[in-house]
């Protein structure tokens, strides 16, 4: 079947089988940010946004994309060096593999809410990470939330 | 890997009923279980295109469609007002947002898991579902039928001034439950449920007795359930604390009172 | 020579940061050909089993289908899938494919072909005719059992391990040191108990996985994601029955290892399909697989002993350790041994120590290496007997270890009679307790709210690198305008090394870190290096720069000597340029580089080996402080203090990283992982889903700090640290659950039930 979305800005006409998932077709399509880590959708490895939200890209049809905005790591190049700098400089991204996954539902959790430490922690349970042992990413993602704001705001 | 044969997205609900029909298909929900029920010859039929995905706050019911997302129920605002909350309690600690952002709770309901969250805190509410075929059946009575081929459209909960509390044991904070509870109160009675015993949840409802204390009335209650041993437990430890969380309930229930 | 410390000790950004965070194509999956067969293995579903006929005619019929391979089609050469220096001490027990199935996943056959789907389509329609036999599943019935698993004939064991195939042991051994049921005899507190760790996964996020293809000169070229290159390479020799020059072993990028891929996991099977069809083949494991088919930690059983005077001080240590090394040897006769001698050298004090054990084959998983490497397990067991013995004698377990804990300057018996010439341990024990306020929360706080918490603590030691064994070499080359070319041997496995061995390189040369190319890893051009385990890669590869950078400024000095036409003893190199600190003269290192590319004899190139008799622990404390439901027996973590003593920090951010992702991994050891098995030798946890790995909510805070020795044999003053910081948890968190609530957890993990069930016996 053909399908028809917007993949980074760009609009984009692809023929899928029935169940081809949005993981393998984004993959396909030369975005390698996306990685696998399992196959119960417990580790966020995948996670795109699909229409501004987080999701896990390897249970999701690529049928279902049709008509949608995806955006991958590789679309918003700027926003990642970003946060990725703030990662790099605790040290925190270890292996990498799992950072992807990561910068996509951090700024899915930036567009959506306004959270404290826990509430973090909380949005961002699904993305796990074996290297690091959380408390650099948080670290990062603290900062980089706090960028721009006036030392004695804080 | 998913694997099937044909994806049809459904353009109204008697064509996604008849395609249900036939032993092949499956109902294309949340999809997050699609990988377990992969069959090579599988038809999936998607309701995404149905228009299933609405929360309405009518006067004397919330009206939730089948392809509302399990984050959808969390964070409305409405919902939590009503009820205390336990929406936000009952969906914070399933896997992760990403998850939560594709299941569904008509899939949550549908396969009537012993694990669910969902089930067991609605099951303390006045909740109905509303099947295409079968019309409006409690959930209660739900839980209790077999798994028919019908569709399951909406549930239905009833605003009757119920107040809930729900609360729940996990091994670690996004696993499956070792054991859920929830507990609502109206009109001198108590509505308690228990799930993952590791079995379903089921609902119990107690008179409201001012004289008996708390402790009593969580033992007789939790005495009404059934508990298995699994991976996660064992039975002895689920009946134990069950009867601790529903105290504990009950407790926080006579708090809100106040 | 002592250089000054520009960017050791500074917390440079990794030099991949930027392409990691970006999401650029760097890792196997990304960079193998989009032609590759795909290659998947049919397992057993039985856990001891014997194939009787395999049927492949129709599967082999299936489109695109390239070839499909059973014990017939493969080499009758046994050989170990070990990581480990040659000749190794593990058993060479495996084929890669056998007639013999020895755990419920082993491999029954191969298959290639041009899709996924194909592959699928295949592995349905292949019937296994397997004559099921009795597993023995039961490590503890597993020496001497009727049923063996390697009855084998050709089972080979090169080193003197204490290996018996027909007792079912992977390895024995022994050890006394003064005469210890004596002097326990003696002793006025007395503890023995059996401690129990259970098999863990490394669970890295990138599973298995490595594709193959035969170069321009009919070599067998792999890209593996593995952590020791060479090895793979010799082991691919064994197993293919092939010279070792016809094979290429190439490290990319890698998603995590932990000692999971310094076993050959998934190489072996691309390896042999590209061997037998020509083609470039390609195989990812899947979660599942890297659940069930691994190379997991050692499940043990660890016997303890310890008794101390009425002062608290130590007499004697008694350990012994009960390995199941599962269905093949790897690492089983190796990793034992770390659970007695980087546990008992802990304690200066004790006169007499003995250690055992016995390593035996069962039809579980094989096991292999796993961060720890055994002394993970040695620790929970021997740490929690020491604070058992606190708690008998009415001390507080901080004060036991003040008085019994190995001081820098001792001669430790225990431990291969080194010499300590680095140990904060002492200043470690102090700043934690600090940190946690030890002394306002010790044993425990009840919080009037039907919660109450206490706080625990353990220490740990480790080594770095395997002394008189592991050799890193490094190759460092001055190219035009004057960078370098750093070649290593090493695997960075996402640790940073790639980075780290360019600090000590940069401040050794005097450049800047950014005038450091590193290169690593690929066995035709890289030097030899035992791979990245053991915690050696700073201390050996680390000392083995420090030596080639040396000899590259001798060859610098001569050449700008040369140039300038004066004695050599006349000039110095201060990373920048040679000069005469007494004249005019003087020529930049740019020119140098520049000029060698004309009428030039001598190669400004320089290598160095480095091996080291010696293997100065790191060592470490951990303390936590746990909150405990008394009705549930539900355990919360709260915070983890740790203070790490591993030398100099070459890189802090990276050292702090290091400690707080080990500190997790513990911390999933001590609360939330474990492997099972049903009573038909199924692994259980074979998902993520199951398989509990901490997420972010589940590590309470862990807090880090470091006390610096300096180590006279390490890179300036370096030891280690990438194994140490995963031994603590486990006993730190059932010490402060037996000081909050009484309940003593020896079993792994400590879970609300088993707390339970220990408040309401």
């Amino acid at each position: 079947m053909e399908i028809e979305f917007t993949l980074n800005g760009k609009m984009t006409y692809e023929e899928i089988a029935d169940d081809t998932t949005l993981f393998h077709l984004l993959r396909r399509k030369g975005c390698y940010s996306v990685k696998c880590g399992c196959e119960t959708e417990n580790c966020g490895l995948c996670t795109v946004l699909v229409n501004g939200k987080s999701r896990l890209s390897c249970s999701f049809l690529a049928a279902r994309a049709n008509g949608c905005e995806v955006v991958t790591l590789e679309g918003v190049e700027k926003e990642a060096k970003l946060f990725g700098s703030y990662l790099a400089a605790e040290g925190a991204e270890q292996c990498g593999f799992c950072s992807p996954g990561l910068i996509m539902n951090v700024l899915a959790m930036e567009r959506e809410e306004i959270l404290d430490d826990e509430g973090i922690k909380e949005y961002l349970a699904g993305n796990l990470c074996r290297c690091s042992g959380y408390m650099g990413q948080l670290r990062a993602i603290k900062k980089y939330l706090s960028r721009g704001e006036k030392r004695d705001e804080l | 890997m998913i694997r099937f044969k044909n994806y049809v997205k459904a353009e109204n609900l008697e064509e996604a009923f008849a395609l249900n029909q036939k032993k092949s298909s499956v109902i294309g929900g949340g999809m997050m279980w699609l990988k377990v029920q992969s069959r090579v010859k599988m038809t999936l039929v998607d309701l995404s295109g149905l228009g299933l995905d609405g929360i309405e706050e009518k006067e004397d019911e919330f009206s939730i469609g089948a392809m509302c997302t399990l984050r959808q129920l969390e964070t409305h605002e409405g919902l939590n007002a009503c009820f205390n909350g336990v929406f936000k309690e009952c969906t914070r600690s399933i896997v992760g947002v990403q998850f939560r952002n594709g299941a569904t709770v008509g899939g949550s309901i549908f396969g009537r898991f012993g694990f669910s969250d969902i089930i067991t805190c609605l099951l303390a509410l006045d909740t109905y579902v509303e099947l295409y075929k079968g019309g409006l059946v409690p959930l209660e009575e739900f839980c209790r039928m077999k798994s028919n081929r019908d569709i399951l459209v909406r549930i239905h909960i009833k605003k009757d001034g119920r107040r809930a509390v729900y609360a729940s044991q996990r091994m670690s904070k996004t696993d499956f439950p070792v054991i859920a509870c929830c507990a609502a109160q109206k009109a001198g009675k108590l509505y308690v449920s228990v799930g993952a015993r590791p079995a379903k949840a089921e609902l119990v409802v107690l008179e409201e007795n001012q004289n008996c204390l708390k402790e009593e009335l969580a033992k007789r209650a939790s005495e009404r359930f059934t508990y298995g041993t699994n991976m996660r437990g064992s039975g002895a430890y689920r009946k134990n604390l069950a009867e601790i969380y529903i105290k504990r309930l009950l407790e926080a229930l006579d708090q809100e009172e106040r | 020579m002592n250089y000054k410390m520009r960017t050791v000790n500074t917390s440079v950004v990794k030099k991949d940061a930027m392409a990691l965070v970006t999401g650029k194509p760097v890792y196997t999956d990304d960079l193998a050909p989009g032609d590759c067969l795909i290659v998947k293995v049919l397992r057993s579903p039985h856990a001891h089993a014997l194939i009787k006929e395999i049927h492949k005619e129709k599967a082999e019929r299936v489109p695109g289908i390239a070839c499909i391979l059973t014990y017939k089609d493969v080499p009758q050469k046994r050989f170990t899938m070990a990581g480990q220096s040659y000749p190794e001490p593990s058993p060479y027990d495996r084929l890669i494919l056998d007639q013999r199935m020895r755990f419920v996943g082993d491999a029954a056959a191969i298959v290639a072909g041009e899709t996924e789907d194909a592959v699928d389509h295949a592995l349905r329609l292949l019937k296994v005719e397997y004559e099921v036999l009795e597993p023995v599943l039961d490590f503890k019935q597993a020496k001497d059992h009727s049923v063996l698993i390697h009855p084998e004939e050709d089972w080979l064991s090169l080193c003197p391990v204490g290996a018996d195939n027909k007792r079912n042991l992977c390895a024995a051994g022994r050890e006394e040191h003064g005469n210890v049921d004596e002097v326990l005899k003696q002793c006025d507190y007395v503890v023995e108990q059996v401690y129990h760790t259970k098999a863990n996964q490394q669970a890295m996020m990138e599973t298995f996985r490595a594709y193959s293809y035969l170069d321009a000169y009919g070599r067998l070229n792999m890209v593996a994601s593995t952590q020791v290159t060479f090895h793979v390479r010799r082991i691919l020799a064994h197993a293919l029955d092939i010279p070792k020059s016809r094979i290429r072993v190439i490290k990319p990028r890698i998603g995590g290892g932990f000692g999971a891929k310094q076993t050959v996991v998934a190489e072996v099977y691309p390896a042999i399909v590209t061997m037998k069809t020509g083609k470039p083949a390609k195989m990812i494991y899947s979660r599942y697989e890297s659940q069930i088919a691994s190379s997991p930690r050692h499940e043990m059983e660890v016997h303890v002993r310890v008794g101390a005077d009425k002062n608290g001080i130590l007499q004697a240590i008694d350990v012994y350790t009960l390995s199941n090394t599962g269905a093949y040897g790897e690492h089983g006769p190796t990793t034992v041994g770390l659970s007695g001698h980087k546990t008992i050298p802990l304690y200066r004090t004790a006169k007499a120590f003995r250690f055992a054990y016995d390593v035996v084959y069962t039809n579980c998983m094989s096991s292999g290496a796993y961060r720890g490497y055994g002394a993970t397990q040695g620790i929970f067991a021997v740490e929690s007997a020491v604070n058992e013995l606190a708690e008998k004698i009415g001390m507080d377990s901080v004060k036991l270890r003040e008085l019994n804990m190995v001081k820098e300057g001792d001669i430790m018996p225990a431990y291969y009679g080194e010499t300590l010439n680095s140990c904060a341990l002492d200043r470690c024990m102090a700043r934690a307790k600090e940190m946690i306020r030890w002394d306002e929360k010790y044993p425990r706080v009840d919080m009037g709210n039907g919660k109450v918490r206490g706080v625990g603590v353990a220490m740990s030691m480790q080594g770095s690198g395997i002394s008189g064994l592991d050799v890193a070499s490094v190759e460092l080359r001055l190219n035009d305008d004057g960078f370098y070319t750093l070649m290593i041997g090493a695997s960075d496995m996402g640790t940073g090394c790639d980075t780290t061995l360019a600090q000590v390189a940069a401040d050794c040369l005097e450049c800047d870190l950014d005038e450091i190319v590193v290169h690593g890893t690929d066995t035709d051009v890289s030097p030899y290096d035992s791979g990245s385990y053991a915690s050696s890669t700073m201390y050996l590869t680390g000392m083995a720069v420090v030596k080639a950078s040396e000899e590259m400024r001798e060859k610098i000095l001569k050449k700008g000597a040369q140039y300038l036409n004066c004695p050599e003893d006349s000039l110095e190199f201060d990373g920048k340029r040679v000069y005469q600190p007494s004249g005019e003269l003087e020529i930049s290192l740019k020119d140098i580089g520049n000029k060698v590319m004309c009428f030039n004899e001598d190669m400004l190139t320089a290598g160095a080996c480095h091996t080291s008799p010696v293997s100065p622990p790191p060592f470490m404390v951990g303390m936590a402080e746990v909150e405990v439901d008394k009705e549930t027996g539900e355990v919360e973590l709260l915070d983890y203090v740790a203070v790490v003593d591993c030398g100099t920090t070459i890189n802090p951010n990276l050292a702090r990283i290091q400690t707080e992702g080990g500190i997790a991994q513990g911390i999933g050891m001590a609360m939330y992982e474990e492997i099972t098995y049903s009573s038909k030798g199924q692994m259980l946890q074979n998902s993520l889903m199951q398989y509990k790995l901490p997420t972010r909510q589940d590590v309470g805070n862990i807090r880090v700090e470091f006390e610096s020795s300096y180590e006279p044999t390490g890179p300036f003053g370096a030891k280690s640290i990438g194994e140490i910081v995963i031994n603590t948890p486990s006993p730190a968190i059932a010490d402060a659950v037996a000081n909050a609530v009484g309940v003593r957890v020896r079993e792994l993990p400590v879970t609300a039930e088993k707390v339970y069930w220990g408040m309401n016996r």
